[in-house]
């Protein structure tokens, strides 16, 4: 089973440039059609199962919008028991 | 469903300020200035350094860095880290600078700095045109790159050939680390972070000159989307601005980082 992980994208920071939807390995973000930020810019956000943690959509955030989190190797090892 | 056992695999640095920065959205500035901070962050520096901001788009970098910094004239942010680094020499100092002000007006300073030896850090960052004024023909546009204010492409035979910076301050004897990399990807980016680590260290050895180059996007003034303007950069950019190390002191190499 692949690693899961989320990420969690700042509305204050995004500004829908969109780069992290093309780097995204996993094609797992996209922007949000329906909110909109205070900036005005329709912020990134996962919209399907299957992100992995990789932390691809942060290396190439220009606004350190992206915070990643990965399940822990102890919770997979207790999940597979 | 939120996980409980779960690790934080990226943040935000600490050395950011919590705000929004004025770059336009995908504006590979932000990129630079996360990776700086993050270096920053893995080497404890940050209650030791003290930033000069350059003229351009990058002149509110004061307001996006969570450290001292100060603003120079145009152009002049290797003198002013210059004084600042001799009257100051435990403190960590470096310069954040865009191509119209670091190749263009400041050439005099960069060059001499380089020459002095100058134990400071410089940080380059070269997107082909005058961002923050609206897309001008810079020193670093490319033969045949449209501005506004070379709309029909940079003519070499009017307006010369554009500055290879890294390369030319590579021949002088003072400078110990030069190396170009490039914010088009996430390969890219992580050789850019190392190169940063690596400069950093270079100063607080006291080895000397260090200057990152850094090409970077201006989806804006180039007519293109953030993702259309890597691309551009990676086809355009790329051959004539190439990636790698032109001036590594041997001291420099040995660094085990």
């Amino acid at each position: 089973m692949p690693v899961k992980g989320r990420i969690v994208v700042n509305e204050a920071y995004c500004k829908g440039c969109e780069l992290c939807v093309d780097a995204c390995p996993q094609q797992v973000i996209a922007l949000d059609p329906v909110r909109i930020t205070a900036k005005g810019y329709h912020p990134a956000t996962l919209v399907q199962e299957g992100c992995t943690g990789c932390g691809i959509c942060a290396i190439v955030c220009p606004e350190a919008a992206i915070t990643v989190y990965r399940e822990a190797a102890k919770a997979r090892q207790t999940a597979a028991a | 469903m939120v996980m409980l056992d779960e690790v934080v695999v990226y943040q935000r640095p600490q050395s950011l300020e919590e705000c929004a920065t004025h770059y336009c959205p995908g504006c590979t500035h932000g990129v630079a200035h996360r990776l700086i901070a993050e270096v920053i962050d893995e080497m404890g520096l940050r209650e030791r350094m003290i930033g000069v901001a350059s003229v351009g788009c990058s002149v509110f970098a004061y307001n996006y860095f969570d450290f001292d910094f100060v603003q120079a004239p145009h152009g002049r942010a290797p003198a002013m880290a210059t004084g600042i680094k001799r009257v100051l020499p435990d403190r960590i100092v470096m310069t954040y600078q865009g191509d119209g002000d670091m190749a263009s007006i400041g050439m005099g300073e960069i060059v001499h700095a380089a020459a002095r030896g100058e134990n400071i850090t410089v940080f380059f960052l070269n997107n082909a045109n005058y961002g923050m004024t609206g897309g001008q023909m810079a020193p670093t546009t490319l033969p045949g790159q449209q501005t506004t204010s070379s709309p029909k492409g940079r003519d070499v035979e009017t307006q010369g050939y554009p500055v290879r910076a890294s390369e030319l301050l590579a021949t002088l004897e003072g400078a110990s680390y030069v190396v170009r990399r490039s914010l088009h990807d996430p390969k890219n980016i992580r050789m850019a972070k190392k190169a940063i680590r690596t400069a950093f260290e270079v100063q607080v050895r006291g080895l000397g000159f260090s200057m990152i180059e850094l090409l970077s996007i201006c989806p804006t003034n180039w007519g293109m989307t953030p993702v259309q303007s890597l691309h551009w950069l990676e086809e355009h950019m790329i051959p004539y601005y190439p990636i790698g190390d032109y001036k590594v002191h041997p001291i420099v190499a040995e660094l085990k980082i």
